[in-house]
């Protein structure tokens, strides 16, 4: 029971009161168990690193940088290299992220600019939301057979009368990075959507009176004044997108093609990290399941470096435009 | 134009400004959904003045403001009958662009809205907006040197116009509002969120704005219109209908309205025994 130094100070008919010792236990357990769900999260975070970490050390000890930099897995030899990996893991998820970022929040601004019935948009937030529940092999398999089908005409006239850009350098040949790219785009749009929609919702009212107050076209005050004001809750919606393309294992292990090359081409089946440790796992031996922690290892690294630079571009945004510090 | 003797039902005489109008403006209803908000307001905003709306909460001062440039036209249940008429062109005519309208008759808020990006780019944006293509840097300038703020921005245009106190930021909106040169500044209530050392930098611009523009304020402050307001036109509410309707009780000079109200109703509100 806190001391009440008011007690005498209260008139006669007063309710007021200092909370009771219960109120301030409630408190303080309330707080420590807020405070151990926080830590352990970051407990959690640093014991994964350390296992995969204490996993891969052979392999780090053995091939060093040149794993980064190696372009051939050959488990016979003892050759792991995960170039091309981490160049296709990358080049898919930039893919999916353009495509999903630009239909994103595209659909974002369809569902929060007046362009249809409140109730409506409400219907269609959660229809690209379903999107979400369905499961990634479920997403291969539709790639396999719908979008790899549907892709193979347009795929051949591109590298029939385009062949000499680079992009559609090869023919297709069954999965390939377009595929992989075009499903995976489809995974993270209900992630770029959801939260792009939260972040045009919370623009203020007064922000899109001022816009028409100055005379905008409605397609200028979205362009002009509703996506910049959007753009940090935009880029959180980008960058936790791009670390759920780079994280990606089962529709792309169906539709990549587990090749291992770089190749700049669409159509050219390529790998992904992800990938690569999903298939090869099941029959490694320890000196390749060492190269895999390895790979496990750089994955992280990845999308650790591409989280922070993301929150590190998104805070700029926030001080930027919104002048908080 | 028909309308002149029939729109005023109040028995005070239709209001005949001695300037040219540049708005004439006459507002027999105006509806939200079946909600009648205001009737029977006929207003003619003179050239080169500053009209004043006062008149207690919910009188509809803010709906009649804001259907002079088409503000209301974001309110899907909007629906008016009446006309407004600005330089004799009717403003919601089948043919015209809201869009157009807000160009020419431009708005100050309540709150202060700035737009997240640098307080240049705020003062530049209708600029922009109007493919203006002489010298970017001066206008911006000359607009924020007409708003009082030049001094404590001039080192930090590229800063966040919402880094700025709420003084600040209403006086950047009103530096936007007045970049592009608008023929008619439409201020609603633009000192609220104010406190007295803005609010009287704001009211020595309003005055200097005269000069160049035609202003129609919105104030709930019977002082400020007053002390800026050429004339004054005092709303009143009508609950006889059920509803809260406003409508126009009195126009005049301001100084008349003050000092010499013709209306019962003005009489008690000038002499604050209601608000």
């Amino acid at each position: 029971m806190a001391s009440n130094p008011f007690k005498n100070a209260a008139s006669a008919s007063t309710v007021s009161g200092p909370p009771s010792g219960g109120d301030y236990l409630a408190d303080s357990v309330f707080r420590t168990v807020a405070l151990t769900c926080a830590a352990l999260i970051v407990v959690l975070i640093l014991y994964i690193l350390w296992e995969i970490g204490g996993l891969a050390v052979p392999a780090m000890a053995q091939h060093g940088l040149g794993f980064v930099s190696g372009t051939s897995w050959n488990v016979s030899q003892e050759e792991f290299g995960v170039l091309p990996e981490i160049w296709g893991t990358l080049y898919s998820s930039l893919l999916a992220l353009v495509l999903g970022g630009v239909f994103g929040v595209a659909i974002a601004i369809f569902l929060t600019q007046d362009f249809i019935h409140a109730r409506l948009a409400a219907v269609f937030r959660t229809i690209v939301e379903l999107l979400a529940a369905i499961p990634s092999v479920v997403y291969g398999l539709w790639g396999i057979y719908v979008v790899i089908p549907l892709l193979r005409p347009g795929a051949e006239w591109l590298h029939q009368h385009l062949g000499f850009i680079p992009l559609f350098g090869t023919e297709l040949s069954g999965p390939g990075l377009a595929p992989a790219a075009l499903v995976l785009a489809i995974m993270i749009l209900p992630t770029v959507a959801a939260i792009s929609v939260d972040a045009f919702r919370r623009i203020p009212y007064k922000v899109k009176e001022a816009a028409y107050g100055m005379g905008t076209t409605r397609w200028e005050a979205i362009l002009k004044v509703m996506l910049p004001t959007a753009s940090s809750g935009i880029l959180a919606a980008l960058v936790l997108g791009f670390g759920r393309a780079l994280g990606e294992t089962m529709a792309l292990a169906m539709l990549i093609g587990n090749s291992n090359q770089i190749n700049l081409s669409l159509f050219a089946p390529a790998n992904t990290l992800a990938s690569l440790l999903a298939s090869s796992f099941p029959e490694a031996g320890q000196v390749e399941v060492q190269a895999l922690m390895y790979a496990a290892v750089v994955l992280l690294v990845i999308t650790l470096i591409v989280n922070i630079a993301g929150l590190a571009i998104q805070q700029y945004t926030v001080r930027k435009f919104e002048g908080k510090t | 134009m028909s309308a002149t003797a029939e729109a005023v039902t109040s028995s005070a005489a239709a209001f005949s400004p001695v300037a040219d109008a540049v708005i004439d403006c006459d507002l027999k209803k105006v509806f939200y959904g079946d909600f009648l908000a205001v009737r029977d307001s006929r207003l003619p905003i003179e050239k080169g003045k500053i009209t004043g709306f006062i008149g207690p909460s919910g009188c509809g001062k803010s709906t009649v403001l804001r259907s002079l440039n088409r503000m209301n036209d974001l309110i899907p249940t909007f629906r008016f009958e009446g006309h407004v008429k600005y330089h004799g062109q009717d403003v919601y005519g089948k043919k015209v662009d809201p869009v157009v309208v807000r160009r020419y008759i431009g708005m100050v808020f309540q709150q202060p809205n700035p737009f997240s990006m640098s307080i240049y780019d705020n003062v530049a944006f209708g600029l922009r907006l109007n493919r203006f293509k002489g010298d970017m840097d001066e206008r911006v300038q000359k607009a924020l040197e007409r708003s009082a703020l030049w001094n404590e921005v001039k080192d930090k245009l590229s800063n966040s116009g919402l880094s700025l106190s709420g003084g600040q930021q209403q006086r950047l909106c009103i530096a936007r509002a007045i970049a592009t040169e608008p023929d008619v500044l439409l201020m609603d209530e633009p000192c609220s969120a104010l406190d007295p050392i803005a609010t009287r930098q704001v009211e020595e611009l309003m005055l200097e704005l005269k000069e160049r523009y035609t202003v129609a304020l919105v104030t709930h402050n019977m002082q400020q219109a007053m002390r800026v307001a050429d004339t004054t036109a005092f709303f009143g509410v009508d609950i006889s209908a059920g509803g809260r309707t406003g409508y126009l009780v009195e126009m005049g000079e301001t100084k008349q309205i003050f000092e010499d109200p013709q209306e019962q109703l003005t009489k008690q509100y000038v002499a604050g025994e209601f608000s």
